[in-house]
């Protein structure tokens, strides 16, 4: 007696599951029964279970029957011809869908070649095992399969043609290439996601050698050259996006140039590049510090008289700023209404980011890397035929990650870049690597890819032979100029007077619990004590309650508020959130106590 | 010779003397051994920690860092089933905070000869282990209509174990009072006494006997004789130190089990120091980690130096900081200050983490020494 769950819940037992699950399964390749349910006798709990709720992975599969495919010639004829379409094979069950629990039970082939009698079904494609941009990977099944994930991963970060309206759109933190290519070793996805129409990376000249060490732990070297011809530069599209909010009362915010008698009111060069509508005007160049968008609010709160009698003056400035580290010129400026009514207005900045030391690349591999020095064309190695590569890769990335398709797309690209013509590495059915290096010796070039070398600074012949080759790279959206980020000194946080916390808000770098504890543990006492000074303060403290005294500034004098001025109050240093952590506890009710004595 | 000997008494220990004595060779004149004591002396104070050294943070950090190295599977013996030990990071975790019941105890039974060669290793294997009653069920069923409760015993199981038939069924009879016992063969009827069919009280009979205990050793659910070397220890899941001790064939100077508290129980705090040490160790080289012992020594220290072991938690050595912010800066910040305020606490500042939060010189390394002068008048 087993028992049948539909969707988790039992609805009821069944003698023979084996019968009910060879039925059902029938019923629906007959289309009698939607294609995505799916039924999974389980063996060992002797339980069926029947799913058709969402959110399962389904997957299509051809049918097996007897050792022989249902997918005929016929049908792929009918298909090509446009006289049947996929689902019609769905629907006769020549194809099937499998969700993961089914498939448990399946006996799927990998290709023609594979199937016996026992197999269920057969995949319709060896490429459709993996996904999408996995699929883009060229030769990716000579790889280890966490690369391929590495690999995949890294190509949806890479800068390329976004959206082709790139231009009238307002997106948040985006990034167009410049130039971009078509890879010269292609995969079938690559024609049929009609990738010429949304290229990702540029084709360059790549060469395994180490180079001074600035290449070390996956660096790689850009040649000067090639920068100022032009490759990988990219442009960075940012948003500034303010609105006239209302407020109870009839008040409402206000985009012109702030009057000077506005409260929080900056300084007449931040505003130069307003125009009179308080908005600025395109292709003004910015910097750090200058106004976008001038803006005044209303006074926060509105409780006391004289805000009232002097309304004007007491409204706020609210302007948008460029923030700390950015630079860029105005591209776009949209003025327009919100779904609320309110006067939105956007502006759109636009930076050209040059190729630079700390952007990190990568090929398709998940070989990802950072430049490490832009090296100068002349002091770069070149070839016997005077090629002089784009990037040199460090030869210590290979071994230990194992990417075959990294070392084979360079040979591919190769061929495909002497003989003019683009090569498939579709996984499983990539041109054969062997055919390839045949092809390569027939251009006059070595069958193995490598080739003889000189040192760019002396001219010496390298010893061993360098492997160069054609290779799609990719340049990332991570870029150091949305990064870097170092503070002596700056702003503190009103509360705690502590350092602010982040890049945007110039912070410092907070040595935390952990990194305290390595002083601690060196016996760095002092060093630890200067290096949490930030937040010194000098507190007079009444000897006599214990509790924060007052300093009289006029009459040079410090008093309790609690014992008067007949008690001796004595200049304590600590960390002001020590002062604010005693404050704390008064609130709570708790009288934190200071019992004061001589250190000495 | 005695007298140089007694001279260093008090500044080296007994241990390194004892040492010394033992391996000096037979002709040494008293000059020459004044001068290796002196030595010796020059190298022990060497080897001290100075004054000063965050010994406790240090042990911290190095316990901590290989830590994030260790793996978290459980780790499964081989042959047996549901016979696995929690190992790495957990158990680690599981040993310094002192828990009480631990996830996966274990013991190590070594045997007295001849036993240890092998004789009679199944049986006293066997007898060890404790057996209820489930294990001689083949069916249990309960006819609700009738009122009563049919057991189907297993007899081939029943001859394999160091127990007779007989016994079996006078403890089984013993535990079903208020049931009339009717048997037959190897079916064995019961059937409530009163008048109302409780079926209730049934259903409740049939759970209970299920888990009745029937021999062996409580708590011991499996039992792996191995060979170690040339001798045969038998290993068991579930520990009971007090009950095994009591038998006669059992090593007691080396039989142990993974189960602290236990440990302390029987053998004393000091035993359970060293268990503490040894567990820990044990993990450390499981995983192929080095960490220097004298952390775990002194982990251990701390752990066991109030006269029962505690944990490095917030209820164990931690609620014993007598510093109310040190102790508020590790769980539960709130509970420590509102239980410190009622009482009227005072801290007095003498340790690293609350001088790091009032931002004084912590008194460590290089905080420690003052200068002090008097100033003439
Ligand atoms: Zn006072």
């Amino acid at each position: 007696m087993a028992e049948i769950f539909l969707n988790g819940k039992f609805i009821g037992t069944v003698a023979d599951p084996g019968k009910l699950v060879d039925s059902f399964v029938e019923e629906r390749r007959k289309g009698k029964l939607h294609y995505s349910i799916s039924i999974y006798h389980d063996k060992t709990l002797d339980e069926v279970q029947i799913e058709s709720s969402r959110g399962r992975a389904i997957r299509p599969l051809i049918v097996i029957k007897e050792g022989k495919p249902m997918l005929t010639d016929r049908h792929i004829e009918q298909v090509e011809k446009g006289e049947l379409t996929f689902f019609d094979l769905v629907k006769q069950g020549v194809i099937e869908y499998l969700d993961a629990m089914e498939e448990e039970e399946a006996l799927v082939a990998f290709d023609e070649n594979d199937l016996t009698p026992e197999h269920t079904h057969m995949e319709i494609l060896p490429l459709a095992i993996v996904g999408l941009c996995t699929s883009l990977v060229p030769f990716g099944n000579f790889n280890q399969s966490t690369r391929l994930n590495a690999g995949s991963k890294n190509q949806k970060q890479s800068l390329g043609l976004y959206a082709a309206n790139y231009l009238v759109r307002m997106d948040m933190d985006v990034n167009v290439l410049h130039t971009p290519q078509l890879p010269l070793v292609k995969t079938i996805m690559h024609d049929s996601s009609h990738y010429e129409n949304h290229p990702s990376g540029q084709n360059v000249v790549l060469a395994i050698l180490s180079f001074d060490g600035y290449n070390m732990e996956d660096a790689i070297l850009l040649n000067k050259a090639s920068i100022e011809r032009g490759y990988a530069r990219s442009t960075y599209f940012r948003p500034v996006v303010t609105e006239e909010l209302r407020y109870s009362g009839g008040l409402i915010d206000e985009v012109s140039v702030p009057d000077k008698d506005v409260k929080g009111f900056k300084s007449e060069k931040d505003y130069r590049l307003l125009e009179g509508d308080g908005i600025i005007f395109p292709e003004a160049v910015i910097a750090e510090g200058d106004v976008v968008i001038g803006k005044t609010s209303p006074p926060r709160f509105l409780s006391s008289l004289d805000e009232y009698n002097l309304t004007s003056s007491a409204r706020r400035e609210s302007s948008m700023t460029i923030k700390h580290g950015e630079k860029g010129v105005v591209d776009f400026v949209l003025l327009t209404e919100n779904s609320e009514g309110n006067k939105l207005i956007q502006v759109r900045l636009r930076d050209q980011r040059i190729p630079e030391t700390g952007d990190k690349f990568t090929s398709r591999h998940g070989q990802k890397g950072v430049v490490g020095l832009i090296v100068e064309t002349a002091d770069m190695p070149y070839s016997a035929s005077g090629i002089v590569p784009d990037i040199i890769f460090n030869p210590h990335g290979i071994p230990s990650r194992m990417t075959m398709s990294h070392l084979i797309e360079m040979l591919a690209g190769k061929t495909g870049a002497l003989s003019g013509r683009y090569i498939d590495g579709t996984p499983f059915e990539a041109e054969d690597h062997n055919n390839l290096r045949k092809e390569l010796a027939s251009l006059g070039f070595r069958e193995d890819g490598t080739e003889t070398f000189y040192n760019g600074r002396t001219g010496e012949m390298f010893k061993a032979q360098i492997y160069v080759g054609d290779m799609y790279y990719l340049k990332l959206k991570h870029m150091v100029a949305n990064k870097v980020h170092a503070r002596a000194r700056g702003p503190i946080q009103l509360l705690t007077r502590q350092p602010t916390e982040g890049r945007a808000k110039e912070g410092g770098l907070r040595l935390g619990e952990m990194e305290k504890d390595t002083f601690v543990s060196h016996g760095a006492a002092l060093l630890l004590k200067e290096r949490f000074d930030a937040d010194r303060t000098i507190v007079p403290f009444c000897e006599q309650c214990g509790l924060v005294a007052v300093y009289d500034e006029y009459k040079k004098k410090s008093y309790c508020p609690i014992c008067g001025d007949n008690c001796s109050v004595s200049n304590v240093e600590l960390a002001y959130a020590f002062k604010l952590l005693l404050d704390e506890l008064k609130s709570l009710g708790i009288y934190p106590k200071l019992k004061l004595k001589d250190k000495y | 010779m005695d007298d140089i000997y007694k001279e260093y008494e008090g500044k080296i220990p007994e241990g390194i003397i004892a040492d010394v004595q033992s391996s000096l060779p037979d002709k040494v004149s008293k000059a020459q051994l004044k001068s290796i004591m002196q030595k010796v002396l020059e190298e022990y104070e060497k080897s001290r920690i100075e004054a000063g050294e965050a010994v406790g943070l240090i042990s911290a950090q190095s316990v901590g860092e290989p830590g994030t190295q260790m793996t978290l599977n459980t780790f499964h013996f081989a042959g047996v089933s549901e016979f696995n030990v929690t190992v790495g990071l957990p158990r680690i975790i599981e040993i310094l905070d002192g828990r009480q019941n631990i996830s996966t105890p274990m013991m190590e039974i070594y045997l007295k000869e001849p036993y240890s060669k092998g004789k009679d290793i199944k049986q006293i294997a066997e007898s060890i282990k404790q057996t209820e009653f489930r294990d001689f069920i083949k069916e249990i069923t309960l006819e609700i209509t009738e009122g009563k409760l049919d057991v189907k015993l297993d007899l081939e199981k029943v001859k394999r174990v160091d127990l007779s038939e007989a016994k079996l069924l006078k403890i089984f009879e013993k535990s079903v009072k208020g049931f009339t016992f009717k048997q037959n063969g190897d079916m064995i009827t019961l059937k409530s006494k009163g008048k109302s069919e409780n079926v209730n009280e049934l259903y409740k009979l049939k759970e209970k006997l299920k888990s009745l205990y029937v021999s062996g050793i409580k708590g011991i659910t499996q039992v792996l004789p191995v060979k170690r070397e040339d001798e045969y220890v038998i290993m068991t899941a579930g520990s009971n130190l007090k009950e095994v001790f009591k038998l006669d064939y059992v090593d007691t100077v080396r039989t142990t089990t993974n189960d602290i508290h236990e440990i302390q129980a029987v053998l004393g705090i000091e035993a359970s120091r060293q268990a503490v040490i040894n567990e820990v160790n044990k993990v450390i080289e499981e995983q192929g980690l080095n960490i220097d012992i004298r952390h775990i020594m002194l982990i251990a220290d701390i752990m066991s130096f109030s006269g029962k072991v505690r944990g490095i938690t917030r209820y164990g050595v931690v609620s014993d900081k007598s510093s109310v912010l040190a102790r508020a800066s590790f769980e539960t910040p709130i509970k420590h200050i509102m239980e410190a305020a009622f009482v009227g606490e005072i801290d007095k500042l003498t340790s690293v983490v609350e001088n790091v939060m009032i931002n004084q010189v912590i008194p460590v390394g290089t905080g420690l020494p003052e200068l002090r002068s008097t100033i003439k008048k």
